[in-house]
């Protein structure tokens, strides 16, 4: 840590107008289609293939009620299932691969790389031929079942990162005590975990909320994500509310993203006193 | 590490690693071993398949057609890593330069994006890139031009949506290494004489070279697999590798020919994989 802070305070960091003026344009580049995003949930245009005008009609009858809410709300339902399964599965399993040596640890460690490396297409079109070889109808349970399978992996990744730099000796010392394994688990080493813990579930849900391709496969007729019902209308005609619901969406994320902000501030300030 | 030493620690191994460990087997390891068997096996009748054994699908796979989609998938996927790289390299680099609590809200800027359904960004870039939309109308009545541009439905615009999906990839592990670059070498380097050109080449990209491995491999092997970009950004031409996966499995529901051309994938990836291995490690590509 000193070394690095020596290095920065040497270092002289001087940017340059042209540096500054690339950095925008790439932001730019990263936002403008949710800008146009954005735009398009005023259109007075029903085709959405032109922009005529502006209204705000379409967020009145979107707010009144709207199909497509069942799908946002199967969505986040999803994302969260899916959350508190990886990470309650991925946080024991990565205490466990930390803790314990043991000879299937390399395996494990090897299908933990597989989503990470195999496209999502195949891991897709894997889970829906094995699903229907089992006998299963596609639906809520089979998006949960391939919905963990990917983000299971991230969430241990993730929280690795955080437990390589632990410090074994707390731990220790909590069993010395007295404490028994499970004790210190509780009382010990999830807690200081939590930064990661929580880096992880935050993954999972990003993960899991945006997924197209394997959601495609494993989602069956009565339970349609919002993702796949997006992607069954965007070689025709995309209607109107989709663009609404994504902006209340983006709205609502930015709103807690600042809300977020300000009580880390606050957190950070406090615990400095 | 503790080594096993008693029933106790067998037991803690089993609740811990165990459920985890059952899942992956039970969802991933199984599927991903029937997938390679079905690509064995005979189309049935109605979809499906029959457990009959033939190397058909696998001779169907070198037919002169699909060759020249996988080469085409192949090459789309390089500019993809190339365009991606010259983009976010100097990003990644200027963007270091700048205070910390300033660069890190830039950090999560980049993957704010991801909160928005990523079909529904690509339909975003439609919207401004189509005939009638908001580029070609705002150039029209400047009087810039006299007729629409046509970039929509193109082999250039499916480049332009892989590059848009992917480059956050690319930024990330670019990030990371740059952010762990040993200053001292560069002053080093530069207080020995050594121009600015020389340093980068010899200094600078040496150190960073995980971070560009990294990225390339995690904008290569999505980008092979992503039929939605092509779906949305393309015309009816644009086929490639993953749009023909896609539709031999759910439309013309040959499933042992789709499967095979997964093989064909996770052989690209394993491939890819081998070289990367003797460079980085797998964890940097979370």
């Amino acid at each position: 840590m000193d070394k690095n802070a020596l290095r920065k305070n040497k270092r002289p960091k001087k940017i340059k107008a042209y540096q500054i003026v690339f950095i925008a344009l790439v932001y730019l580049f990263l936002y403008m289609p949710i800008f146009s995003v954005i735009l398009y949930s005023f259109n007075v245009n029903s085709d959405n293939l032109t922009f005529k005008g502006f209204t705000l009609s379409w967020y009145s009858s979107v707010l009144k009620g709207d199909p497509l809410w069942s799908n946002m709300w199967l969505s986040i339902e999803l994302a969260l299932v899916a959350m508190v399964i990886s990470v309650v599965i991925g946080t024991l399993a990565t205490i466990g691969m930390y803790r314990y040596d043991f000879k299937l640890k390399k395996y494990i460690n090897g299908l933990l790389y597989i989503p990470l490396v195999i496209p999502e297409l195949v891991i897709g079109l894997a889970s829906l031929s094995t699903f229907s070889k089992m006998g299963m109808d596609m639906g809520f349970a089979t998006l949960v079942f391939a919905h963990v399978t990917f983000c299971v992996p991230f969430v241990i990744i993730t929280l690795r990162a955080r437990i390589a730099d632990f410090d074994r000796s707390v731990e220790e010392a909590a069993m010395d005590l007295g404490a028994n394994g499970w004790r210190t688990l509780w009382r010990v080493t999830l807690p200081m975990l939590a930064p990661g813990i929580f880096a992880g579930a935050l993954m999972s849900i990003t993960l899991s909320i945006d997924d197209v391709i394997i959601s495609y496969f494993v989602s069956g007729a009565g339970q349609i994500t919002f993702p796949v019902k997006v992607y069954g209308m965007i070689r025709g005609k995309v209607t109107t509310d989709v663009y609404v619901i994504s902006t209340i969406v983006i709205v609502s994320i930015v709103v807690l993203f600042l809300a977020y902000m300000l009580v880390k501030k606050i957190w950070n300030k406090h615990h400095q006193n | 590490m503790k080594k096993i030493k008693n029933n106790k620690t067998r037991l803690s191994i089993l609740i811990m690693v165990g459920p985890t460990a059952l899942w992956l087997i039970l969802f991933l390891l199984i599927p991903m071993i029937y997938v390679v068997y079905i690509s064995f096996c005979t189309r049935g009748t109605f979809g499906g398949v029959e457990n009959v054994l033939t190397l058909d699908s696998y001779r169907k796979i070198f037919s002169s057609l699909y060759m020249s989609v996988t080469l085409k998938s192949l090459v789309m996927a390089f500019e993809t890593c190339a365009i991606c790289l010259v983009i976010a390299y100097p990003f990644a680099w200027f963007l270091s330069k700048l205070p910390k609590n300033v660069s890190s809200f830039l950090q999560l800027l980049i993957m704010l994006p991801f909160w928005v359904n990523g079909l529904l960004r690509l339909n975003g870039w439609s919207n401004i890139l189509r005939d009638s939309g908001l580029l070609n109308t705002v150039l029209i009545n400047l009087g810039i031009i006299s007729s629409p541009l046509k970039i929509m439905y193109t082999d250039g615009a499916v480049l332009l949506g892989m590059v848009y999906c992917f480059f956050p990839f690319m930024v990330l592990p670019l990030q990371t290494s740059i952010s762990k670059l040993d200053q001292s070498l560069i002053e080093a380097s530069m207080d020995l004489g050594a121009t600015k050109r020389r340093t980068f080449m010899r200094v600078v990209l040496p150190q960073t070279l995980p971070g560009i491995f990294a990225g390339t491999i995690q904008v290569f092997i999505p980008s092979l697999g992503a039929f939605f970009v092509a779906d949305v950004m393309g015309g009816g031409s644009s086929v490639y590798l993953g749009n023909i996966i896609q539709e031999q499995f759910l439309k013309a529901r040959n499933w042992p020919l789709g499967a095979a051309f997964s093989v064909l994938l996770i052989i690209f990836t394993l491939v890819v994989l081998k070289f990367y291995s003797k460079v980085g490690s797998l964890d940097d590509l979370a």
